[in-house]
């Protein structure tokens, strides 16, 4: 019974919390900008109200245009069990279970990318196109910072991975898994949340034909996966296994905290980069990961 | 201690290195430049194990040229030509980093298979002048705004400085200082030739200077 009931806790923390990040995120935006801004619960009501409507359905869409976000918000979901929090060791966890994480947050992908080609507009397709690009620079430098946390910790197990703190390359792994987390969230260097113009967008353009639950499936998805990628970068960084459960929890939950009011900041100093300068970016977060890598990999040899 | 603490800068600026060839605007790579030549001029006083009035004074004047005169007359030069981004590399941004990365990577593999003295096998000092010289080349060869170059020129100096330090007990200070000398006559030089391509061109392209004419 009671790992049951661990299960459900842990499910509705993620489900529960994951909305209140974009929110925050927008309070600090207005707090620099010196407006009152959206409520921090924005998310929850949006949410609640997209629940209620009806859907849309173009003609041309098939069964994967509803498929695609249920997929891609359980394959979501899937990896936030698998990720561990702080004290509470992960969901499921299992010897390799990293790369199903890996692989279940590429599936998510697909099926955003698949659900806005459904569609069959054309607009949506490029989105997809771009969403996609970018994302094979991207995947490359997270999975270089995973084998990074793999080396230094000799192991391809989450929990394990994530306990000790990074070794001589923790300021270059943050550095960066903080540009992966921006670039994996369409946060601003890459992509603007708000922008709706046809010329800067990529995630807001797949899902700009999506209504009512679908869409609010979608948003869900993409709150849970910026705290997807903010726990993975507390933990990757700060020893937290190591400490006491309750300390663990604080520093996990500051951490997180922390995390996201550094995505507001960056928001609000920072203007997006033109296209051709985000390959460059996710270059430098590739390079910033290889180069922890390496020292992760000189130091154990040495 | 101060082993590590050297480590660090000469790891600081190979960081710069890459910083360098990445970004696009040409007051981003003279402050790269300008740094480098700073964090460089600090290590000899971490070296030295009692202090030394001529090592600190040579220091303190290659941070004061290399920090503050040569990008002064750099941006001077810049402000004059009224150019601040170089529009078309030879070699594009990324690839550029990426060669940058594989040489600086290749250089840290590469000094391990040298037969160092004891003493500085476990110092970043041949990698980083090896990783400084390939990044210097590289932006020689891939930027075409000529101070670009010039800043290419400076970086792959700081490589030849980096590597000089490894002899330092053995070179006389007179070696650094005059190369600090030239260095600074150059750069001072390399500010009115760039005004002079600019009045002559209208442009600092130097794809340009191929073309013969009247």
């Amino acid at each position: 019974m009671m790992p049951l009931v661990e299960s459900l806790l842990r499910l509705l923390v993620w489900l529960l919390l994951a909305p209140l990040l974009p929110g925050l995120i927008n309070q600090v935006k207005a707090w620099v900008a010196g407006r009152r801004g959206p409520p921090a619960l924005q998310l929850y009501y949006d949410l609640a109200r997209l629940w209620r409507k009806g859907v849309v359905l173009s003609h041309l869409a098939s069964p994967g245009f509803l498929a695609g976000p249920a997929v891609g918000w359980v394959a979501i979901t899937g990896a936030a069990l698998l990720l561990p929090l702080g004290p509470g060791g992960g969901g499921v966890s299992f010897r390799g279970d990293v790369l199903l994480f890996v692989y279940l947050l590429a599936v998510a992908r697909f099926c955003t990318a698949w659900a806005a080609l459904e569609t069959g507009s054309a607009f949506e397709g490029m989105g997809a196109a771009r969403e996609v690009s970018f994302a094979v620079l991207a995947e490359v430098a997270l999975i270089t910072a995973i084998l990074t946390l793999s080396v230094q910790s000799g192991s391809v197990t989450l929990a394990t991975m994530l306990a000790p703190a990074a070794g001589a390359g923790a300021v270059l792994l943050a550095a960066g898994l903080f540009a992966v987390l921006l670039a994996e969230n369409c946060r601003v260097p890459f992509d603007d949340p708000n922008t709706h113009l046809e010329l800067t967008m990529i995630h807001e353009v797949m899902v700009l034909d999506h209504s009512g639950p679908p869409l609010a499936v979608v948003l869900h998805g993409a709150a849970m996966k910026l705290m997807i990628f903010a726990v993975l970068l507390v933990q990757a960084v700060l020893p937290i296994g190591t400490l006491s459960p309750v300390v663990a929890a604080g520093w996990l939950a500051g951490g997180v905290l922390g995390v996201t009011l550094g995505v507001g900041l960056v928001e609000s100093l920072l203007a997006r980069f033109a296209f051709r300068r985000v390959p460059l970016l996710l270059t430098t977060a590739f390079l910033l990961c290889l180069f922890a890598l390496l020292l992760a990999w000189k130091g154990g040899g040495a | 201690m101060s082993g590590a603490t050297v480590n660090l800068l000469v790891g600081v600026a190979m960081g710069l290195n890459l910083l360098a060839l990445a970004s696009s605007r040409v007051p981003s790579i003279i402050r790269a430049v300008a740094v480098q030549g700073m964090v460089l001029g600090l290590i000899p006083l971490l070296m030295e194990t009692h202090f030394d009035w001529l090592v600190a004074t040579v220091a303190v004047v290659t941070m004061a040229v290399k920090g503050f005169l040569i990008p002064a007359l750099l941006g001077r030069a810049m402000r004059s030509a009224h150019i601040d981004r170089e529009i078309e590399p030879f070699i594009g941004y990324v690839p550029s980093l990426l060669l940058g990365a594989a040489g600086t990577i290749a250089a840290v593999a590469g000094a391990r298979a040298l037969p160092l003295l004891p003493e500085h096998t476990g110092t970043l000092f041949v990698p980083g002048a090896l990783a400084s010289l390939l990044t210097g080349f590289v932006l020689l060869i891939g930027r075409a705004k000529a101070i670009s170059q010039v800043c290419g020129y400076l970086i792959l100096e700081n490589g030849i400085y980096l590597f000089g330090l490894l002899l330092i007990n053995s070179t006389p200070l007179l070696v650094e200082s005059g190369i600090l000398l030239d260095l600074t006559v150059g750069v001072f030089v390399i500010g009115i030739i760039v005004d002079r391509i600019q009045r002559a061109f209208d442009s600092l392209d130097t794809r340009k200077l191929t073309v013969l004419r009247e």
